[in-house]
């Protein structure tokens, strides 16, 4: 059932589309990725779908009611969300902050269990200002989560944690969704969206430029792999690019290269076997969705964001 | 509601410079002035050094709170996203800014119960002699410096800039008003010019009603546009983001 509709959603600033006509829905239940580079709209897009903007043109649906119209205000009782830019005063305290958040709320969640399960206990009578920032990223998640909702926006999750806490936090948000939480993530991390979403869509410049899952898209983006090895025997190349899904056989020094897909990888150890070649240095590897970003749009995150 | 209103005046009492400036500040010049004068009542002030320096104590307290402290707060919640972050839950943005009114009006209460307690006590001030004009001015001099104080969060796009801007409203402000040197000793020119400034006026109905004279109407007129226009301005012009 879908949670979220958004259908040909456009909002301008100055005359210029910063989204475009984007449309997408999101499941009961899944992790839903909103991909792109710095720019490209997907800010904008959430805070259309929570209703901080009014979109110029399109129609917003969460969880049954318009963002502005009627429901807003009971809609606002079953989300939450966490700000790419927001922050508190720096005299409240951890524990203050989450019992103040609570109070708005019919049914909210416990605010000693949520300093407890993100991780900022000894921090719970800490003011804000002496946090450091990662444990202020908790205390946003944990704040976006105090309402107990029923959808969850977080925007840019990970930003100023550190690679360890980063993995926690993928834990906590994968636990947010097996409680039945739907979550919708902004992003412009590749590890994050792959690790976590059950489907990613790709806005660049204002549009969707692909929608599906993770696996999906790599698949799309020509799913190749790629099998490396060291023969110890020397080996004829028309041995292996005969096999079925083989699509390549190159060298580089002693090392060979076989790019192909379906279970390509199976033909070639199997026939290498039979053969009596013994190779080393065996990896097989698959392309990540950061090769299938690059293949899908003809840019890289990276370079995007320089601009 | 009730919630962010206790929560705003924790932080504020936290935020101990607010409460020294306005509580603090306005008692230890009365007991400044009112330990070095003799209690006569001065021929061209109308009153006891003392009870001037009460009533510019009181003038002082409330100019620091709407002048300074409600635009420098609110702009700086602004620029924090917090109107933004409660916009996204089921309490609503403009809350805080009755919260923050709330929590500055009691300020300014205790600030002036203060002054007259310790004035009375300690300097023999007599308390208001007409509390009622004396209540109504308190209630037009606030709203008039809250409206503006409020206009200032309005254009100020960041918390620097809302003190900044309110500091430049506070000094000449004091000056019209006669905090630095009394109103009585100003040439003509600027005694008039003062009788049209916010806390001109405030202090000039003020300082009537303590000591027992009907405010004048020009003076609660002048607040009470100051109070219309100024609010319906930042009404018009408040960003909540």
């Amino acid at each position: 059932m879908a949670i979220i509709e958004v259908t040909d959603l456009t909002k301008k600033y100055g005359g210029r589309p910063v989204v475009d006509g984007v449309s997408f829905h999101v499941d009961e239940g899944e992790i839903f990725g909103i991909l792109g580079p710095n720019g490209a709209g997907k800010t904008t897009t959430v805070e259309c779908v929570e209703g901080l903007r009014r979109p110029d043109a399109g129609h917003v649906r969460v969880l049954g009611a318009d963002p502005h119209g009627p429901g807003a205000a009971e809609l606002r009782q079953g989300i939450g969300v966490q700000l790419q830019r927001a922050e508190l005063p720096d005299h409240i305290t951890v524990r203050e902050a989450l019992g103040l958040y609570a109070s708005f709320y019919r049914g909210p969640a416990d605010p000693d269990e949520l300093v407890t399960r993100w991780g900022l206990a000894e921090k719970r009578d800490s003011r804000y200002s002496t946090l450091s920032g990662g444990q202020k990223q908790r205390l946003f998640i944990a704040l976006a989560l105090v309402g107990n909702p029923r959808v969850a926006f977080l925007d840019e999750l990970t930003t100023g944690l550190d690679p360890q806490a980063r993995r926690a936090t993928w834990r906590l948000v994968k636990d947010v969704r097996d409680a039945g939480v739907t979550v919708v993530l902004v992003s412009h991390f590749m590890d994050e969206v792959e690790e976590l979403c059950d489907r990613v869509a790709i806005l660049e410049r204002g549009r969707i430029t692909a929608l599906d899952t993770p696996s999906g898209l790599i698949e799309r983006a020509g799913g190749a792999q790629r099998l490396r090895f060291r023969p110890l025997a020397p080996l004829d190349d028309s041995l292996i690019s005969g096999l079925p899904g083989v699509t390549g056989v190159s060298r580089t020094g002693g090392q060979v290269e076989v790019t192909g897909n379906g279970d390509f990888a199976s033909e070639v150890t199997t026939a290498l076997a039979r053969n009596h070649i013994l190779v080393s240095d065996l990896r097989l590897e698959r392309a990540g969705l950061d090769e299938a970003y690059v293949t899908l749009t003809g840019s890289t995150l990276d370079t995007e964001d320089a601009k | 509601m009730i919630a962010l209103t206790l929560m705003e005046t924790r932080l504020m009492i936290r935020e101990k410079a607010a409460l020294l400036i306005v509580i603090l500040l306005p008692a230890a010049l009365l007991v400044g002035f009112g330990l070095s004068s003799d209690g006569t009542v001065d021929p061209k002030l109308g009153q006891t050094m003392a009870g001037f320096i009460a009533a510019i104590g009181l003038g002082i307290a409330l100019a620091v709170i709407g002048f300074t402290i409600v635009p420098a707060t609110l702009a700086t919640y602004r620029e924090r996203g917090m109107l933004r972050r409660l916009a996204v839950t089921p309490a609503r943005p403009h809350w805080l800014l009755v919260a923050q009114l709330v929590v500055n009006t009691a300020l300014a209460l205790v600030a002036t119960a203060v002054l007259l307690i310790l004035g009375r006590v300690g300097f023999g001030v007599p308390l208001p002699v007409s509390p009622g004009w004396f209540a109504l001015a308190f209630v037009l001099t606030l709203a008039a410096l809250f409206a503006i104080g409020l206009l200032i969060a309005a254009v100020a796009r960041t918390g620097k800039t809302g003190q900044g801007i309110g500091m430049a409203v506070f000094f000449p402000s004091m000056f019209f008003a006669g905090v630095y040197v009394p109103v009585e000793f100003l040439p003509r020119p600027l005694q008039v010019a003062g009788d049209f400034t916010p806390l001109g006026a405030g202090l000039h109905a003020l300082r009537d009603s303590w000591t027992g004279e009907t405010p004048t109407l020009l003076h609660l007129l002048v607040l009470s546009a100051w109070a219309v226009v100024a609010g319906t301005l930042a009404a018009r012009f408040f960003r909540w983001e």
